[in-house]
């Protein structure tokens, strides 16, 4: 059983009476511990894919099997619930929620899995920690520079021991210095927690600290890479 | 699995971003709440008003009094003809099974002495059922009995206006008064009653047996003759049959033909003591719906406001939904967040509509009543506008699409 697995995947949308083709048969395995750099121009499919991915959304025909499991029957709840236990997203726009502070935001997804308050902060915490925020639990987003906004976001990812992480344009609104920062969180991750990072980017600098690069364009797969050297590129 | 606690203490964060927003959609549940609150209270104020009239009369009451006479073509008032007598009123109690019991009545206006004080009062000639009929119990000394009425005796039952004006703080019973210059023993004086429905003092009256009235103070046509008979039914339900079995065994007492009018007529109290309270109850229910109006445009425009948040928070619904928020997450979320507008709004409306009513009473002089059901019916309410109104846009945010949702600016 891999962790993912894509079997001839189209997503098709309707928009006015012309159907849009984002992604064309898409079939591919993405296993436990990769880091994966998904590129391609924009609207080539990535975000669809990633989409897909992160069952945010289904596809229209194919099959996607996460661990297993048929993603493409599964009710909105259910698909909700997978989100919750299996997949923890980091946005560009970091997406955290304003009005609340560090700790809370990282105990968001416990909210919904029944955790106790105290177990959500005992989790959060050390979360918290782990991505460098030790101190800033009570500092509310606006307090944060970009670098440690998505700190937090990717601790929010970690917190319910999510095995997969999805990474859409993680460093979009940062600078170079903070990019590296955050690029090199998430190898420490992969590498030392064995996190299945599937990152969304279209700088190649990025793309570099990855082991597999996938290359989208109008919807199709048009290239797979692993490389060869276990090294990362650009350290 | 849905975490409530947290989920109340985000809603009243969100609340709290937004206060004037906030306050400003709990007035028009404030205001509606008020004034049902408020309505009601003043509906049951009026009604308790009517019901304590109505007991203050006595209960399940009929008033016979003899009809009128014409003569030359000029017809009298009613009571002009004297055709009742005592036995009827003793025959209506034997005869009728719908009456439980029954006193006549022979009175007039009289002067009262005591020592240096007068007063001028009603004075009523009865029988000791009296006291039944009218529910009236004594304060203090004794009824006077059927012995008193076979003997004549000259005792009296003194109302309690008629002892303040003539014996002030001196203890009546024992003392003898002078009514049309003949001495009385008082012998009982009966609980105060207030006011009737017409404003008449219930309280400035004497009852004397009405044997020693129609001798010692007003004459008579003839012997036995009265001027009104009371009689009180066995129950409220009773009440029509008695009035029926009076009227026909009054016309047959008084030989009336088939197509012959009645030579008296026959009321029933409290039927119309019933009419006003039912008036007065469908009065305060009117009040009463249109303060729900008001209700029920503060609802919408908690629906209001709940979907233009909805919309301001597009992002954060997505978010939570990307982590793994379901529908009900989401659903209970701004349904609560409504709720607590709705309850918060509700607690304030009632708060103001209790004081409302109290300082009502206070400054215009109505009975007002605030019962414990009408607030809890009003909080329960407001709470119902909360559910309804949050609804829908708890419906719809629990709808979007997370994709979009995140993807919104």
């Amino acid at each position: 059983m891999e962790l993912i697995e894509l079997k001839e995947i189209n997503k098709v949308y309707k928009i006015g009476d012309i159907g849009v083709h984002a992604l064309n048969n898409v079939s591919l395995i993405i296993k436990k511990g990769e880091f994966v750099a998904i590129i391609g121009p924009s609207g080539s499919g990535k975000s669809t894919f990633m989409n897909v991915i992160g069952c945010l959304d289904q596809p229209t025909t194919g099959r996607y099997l996460l661990e297993g499991t048929d993603i493409g029957s599964l009710s909105r709840d259910k698909l909700a619930e997978i989100r919750n236990k299996k997949i923890g997203f980091v946005f560009q726009g970091f997406n955290l929620l304003s009005r609340a502070t560090s700790l809370e935001n990282v105990e968001l997804p416990m909210l919904y899995n029944g955790f106790s308050a105290k177990e959500r902060r005992q989790r959060a915490l050390p979360a918290l920690e782990a991505v460098g925020l030790k101190g800033r639990e009570k500092h509310h987003p606006n307090q944060l520079s970009g670098g440690e906004q998505q700190r937090v976001a990717i601790a929010r990812a970690l917190v319910n021991n999510s095995s997969i992480i999805l990474a859409d344009e993680p460093t979009g609104n940062l600078d170079t210095k903070t990019s590296k920062e955050i690029m090199e969180l998430f190898v420490k991750l992969n590498t030392e927690s064995n996190i299945t990072i599937i990152l969304v980017t279209h700088e190649l600098d990025i793309a570099a600290y990855s082991r597999r690069i996938i290359k989208f364009s109008d919807g199709f797969v048009v290239s797979d890479e692993v490389k060869k050297s276990m090294e990362h590129g650009a350290r | 699995m849905i975490n409530v606690p947290s989920t109340v203490k985000i809603a009243f964060r969100a609340l709290r971003v937004n206060k004037m927003r906030s306050a400003l959609t709990m007035l028009g549940i404030i205001i509606g709440v008020a004034a049902v609150v408020t309505m009601l209270a003043i509906g049951s104020g009026a009604s308790k008003m009517i019901e304590e009239q109505i007991s203050s009369i006595g209960s399940n009451l009929l008033m016979i009094v003899p009809g009128s006479t014409s003569a030359g073509g000029m017809r009298m008032g009613s009571g002009s003809q004297p055709t009742l007598t005592i036995w009827d009123a003793e025959a209506i109690l034997k005869e009728c099974p719908s009456v439980l019991d029954v006193a006549p009545v022979i009175s007039g206006t009289c002067q009262i002495v005591y020592g240096n004080q007068n007063w001028s009062t009603g004075v009523f000639g009865t029988t000791p059922n009296m006291l039944n009929v009218r529910d009236w119990p004594l304060a203090s000394g004794r009824p006077f009995r059927d012995q008193d009425v076979r003997s004549s005796t000259k005792v009296c039952l003194l109302g309690k206006t008629v002892i303040d004006n003539l014996f002030g703080s001196i203890d009546p019973v024992g003392k003898i008064v002078r009514i049309k210059k003949v001495p009385f023993t008082v012998i009982g004086v009966l609980e105060p009653k207030g006011q009737s429905l017409m404003g008449q003092d219930n309280d400035d009256i004497v009852y004397v047996p009405v044997s020693t009235a129609q001798k010692k103070l007003f004459g008579t046509l003839f012997p036995g003759m009265i001027r009104l008979i009371m009689v009180k039914a066995k129950s409220l339900d009773a009440l029509a049959k008695a009035e029926v079995e009076v009227t026909d065994l009054l016309r047959q007492r008084h030989h009336i033909v088939h197509k012959q009018e009645d030579d008296f007529s026959v009321r029933n109290l409290t039927q119309m003591f019933q009419i006003a309270e039912n008036s007065m109850k469908i009065f305060s229910l009117l009040l009463g719906s249109i303060a729900s109006v008001s209700l029920l445009v503060g609802g919408i425009g908690i629906m209001n406001i709940m979907l233009v948040s909805v919309t301001e928070r597009t992002r954060e619904i997505g978010i939570r939904m990307a982590v793994g928020a379901k529908t009900w997450d989401i659903r209970l979320q701004f349904l609560i967040e409504a709720l607590i507008l709705s309850l918060i709004g509700g607690s304030v409306g009632i708060a103001i509509g209790v004081s409302g009513a109290t300082v009502l009473s206070a400054m215009a002089g109505w009975p007002t009543i605030v019962s414990p059901l009408s607030i809890i019916l009003a909080f329960g309410f407001s709470g119902m506008v909360g559910i309804f109104f949050g609804f829908y846009p708890a419906y719809k945010a629990s709808l979007l699409n997370p994709i979009e949702a995140l993807r919104y600016e």
